[in-house]
């Protein structure tokens, strides 16, 4: 852990009563873009207000650059924040907002008006020093806030779901703008959302959190393909989580058939949960898969269409760019490689437990 | 349609209670006892004891203004800090008074204050020595600022509950530390309530008379009771009216100038 950039050491934090985070643990490398990521309540925001210094931890430190920051006010700390709804200065133009951190620093008028002009050349806002932030619009707003924060070259930038008040298409237009910046810039990006998609798309790792634990921690490809349990596989993307039986190494019942796997060392005979991704259900003739099933729901989804096929008690969510219509019987198949295993937790509270350790 | 028919109670109200009143008042101050138009009555704000009078009002209001804000915006601050479950009981405490009638409290103001009042009273009781306040200026401000504190508080409390807490948190973010927080972003964000506490204050200030015929006597004579003289005891409408109209220009002109400072209108929405 020597080129943490960032240390947060068993953060405890509850607000009247009602425990937010529980002994928290993680590191954050330099140069990485990291995302927090779970359902509201699970934490994530709180992680970053005390990393930002907007919150105190009950118990616990946060280390930055190897110092303890767990006591320092925000702003003598060299990050920088882009929060929710942006938090512009309404009363001040454009300019007066991007500068407002450099003219507490006392930099000099032409230092601080070359980097005005950077910072809205590199958020693509050239000409609007002198507009005012209630005539941008919600997507301009955000790159101000944006462009406010990174004028003061911070090491660390913190953004607190600063998509979340975009429409769709401005959303996704924004995250490729956010993984351009940070690869001009190279600084650290700690990105907190709730949604998964946002992660995929733009992290190096992504950090899974619920119920004030940290459930899974990893690149967005692992958290995808290889989720550690039941509450990740179901966070990210749609998936069939399903009960069965770890027969013997690579061998799995589920649902009454076993179906070959590439996992190894649960045991034998022993419980768990097995995820299989819609797209990694193939359907074939009848008799010809490994169970048979008919399919009772089609919905045309544009790249492909999502069906729900009925097979030994499982409603199957399949994705296929083959159409299958209501009522036909079909066998399923999937490849060893797309079963993936996970540990049953005996109960949620275990399961969130035991993977804080 | 259907709103222009709601409406009618309101128009109705108004005309008779505010429209021909106005319209009476400008009547008389503009003509004299035999009805021919006069300005008169207007320029008698020039004489001696009447522009005294309204210097006079103006200074007192002004001084209660002033003490209302540096009470007020203290408080709505830490109100705003406050859970809303917390800061009701204050503002329950700070609003009873509000539930008794004005005169009342004025009233009860005088009888504290007297010669012969319950804090003289106390005073001597410990050996003290009297405080003479009653028929002073300055007993004049604390009426007017115990009355008015209130319509000070809640302006500036409703403009700074609506300030983003992560407005003030970016500002610490860029570097700020509370002080520069402040003074660069929650005050200036607070003037439409500020504006709007200094309007609610200093207009009933500088026009009323209760408060100086009560706790003045009649040792302070502000342009409020030289009104009211000319109204009750005079009977000379005319002048009355005159001054009034004055008065009227007076506030007017002030609103206008924060109207033109408060650009966005807030104020106006309290």
């Amino acid at each position: 852990m020597k080129d943490a950039l960032v240390n947060f050491v068993d953060i405890s934090k509850s607000y009247d009563g009602q425990l937010i985070l529980d002994e928290l643990n993680l590191y954050i490398r330099e140069n990485e873009f990291l995302t927090l990521l779970g359902p509201s309540g699970c934490g994530k925001t709180t992680t970053l207000r005390i990393l930002g210094g907007f919150e105190k931890p009950d118990k616990g430190h946060v280390f930055f650059e190897g110092k303890d920051i767990t006591e320092l006010p925000p702003n003598k700390r060299n990050l920088n924040t882009v929060f929710q709804k942006y938090a512009l200065f309404t009363h001040m133009t454009i300019a007066e907002n991007i500068a407002f951190g450099l003219k507490i620093k006392g930099k000099t008028k032409s230092y601080i008006d070359d980097k005005i002009k950077y910072a809205l050349k590199l958020v693509n806002l050239d000409g609007y020093e002198h507009r005012m932030p209630d005539s941008l619009s919600g997507g301009q707003q955000q790159r101000i806030a944006i462009a406010r924060a990174i004028v003061n070259e911070p090491k660390l930038l913190l953004l607190d779901e600063p998509l979340g008040a975009l429409d769709l298409k401005l959303r996704q237009d924004m995250q490729y703008e956010l993984i351009r910046l940070k690869n001009e810039l190279g600084i650290t990006f700690i990105y907190v959302t709730h949604d998964q998609e946002e992660a995929l798309t733009m992290s190096d790792t992504i950090v899974v959190m619920n119920q004030g634990y940290i459930q899974q921690i990893g690149s967005p490809e692992k958290i995808y393909n290889e989720p550690e349990n039941a509450f990740v596989a179901d966070f990210i993307g749609d998936s069939n989580i399903i009960g069965a039986t770890m027969i013997r190494d690579n061998l799995v019942e589920i649902l009454g058939a076993r179906f070959a796997c590439v996992d190894t060392g649960f045991g034998e005979n022993k419980p768990v949960d097995v995820v299989i991704r819609p797209e990694d259900v193939m359907l074939v003739e009848e008799g010809k898969g490994t169970i048979d099933g008919v399919v009772t729901h089609l919905i045309f989804k544009g790249v492909h269409y999502e069906m729900e096929v009925m097979a030994n008690g499982f409603e199957w969510l399949v994705h296929s760019t083959k159409m299958h219509e209501v009522g036909s019987k079909v066998g399923i198949s999937v490849d060893p490689f797309n079963i993936q295993i996970m540990n049953k937790p005996a109960s949620e509270d275990e399961e969130a437990a035991k993977l804080d350790e | 349609m259907n709103k222009k028919l709601l409406s009618a109670p309101f128009l109705f109200w108004s005309a008779l209670f505010i429209i021909i009143p106005l319209c009476m008042v400008f009547y008389y101050g503009l003509t004299d006892q035999t009805g021919a138009f006069t300005l008169e009555n207007i320029k008698a704000i020039a004489t001696p004891e009447h522009s005294k009078a309204l210097w006079e009002a103006i200074k007192l209001s002004v001084i209660s203004t002033v003490i209302c804000f540096f009470l007020a915006y203290p408080l709505a601050m830490i109100l705003t800090g406050m859970s809303t479950s917390k800061n009701s009981l204050i503002v329950l405490i700070f609003i009873l008074p509000m539930w008794m009638n004005f005169l009342l409290r004025t009233m009860a103001w005088q009888t504290l204050l007297e010669k012969t009042g319950v804090i003289n009273g106390i005073l001597s009781a410990l050996h003290l020595p009297a405080l003479k306040i009653i028929n002073t200026p300055s007993a004049i401000v604390l009426g007017m600022v115990y009355n008015f504190l209130p319509f000070m508080v809640l302006p500036i409390y409703n403009v700074l509950v609506k300030i983003d807490p992560n407005v003030v948190n970016a500002a610490r973010d860029l570097g700020a530390n509370s002080v520069q927080t402040f003074l660069k972003i929650t005050l200036p964000l607070s003037v439409p309530g500020i504006i709007s506490g200094i309007t609610m204050v200093f207009v009933p200030a500088l026009t009323t008379f209760v408060i100086s015929k009560i706790l003045g006597g009649s040792k302070v004579l502000l342009i409020g009771n030289v009104i009211e003289q000319e109204f009750t005891q005079t009977g000379n409408w005319h002048l009355g009216s005159g001054l009034s109209i004055v008065l009227m220009l007076f506030i007017i002109f002030n609103m206008v100038i924060s109207a033109v400072t408060d650009k966005d209108g807030e104020a106006n929405a309290l």
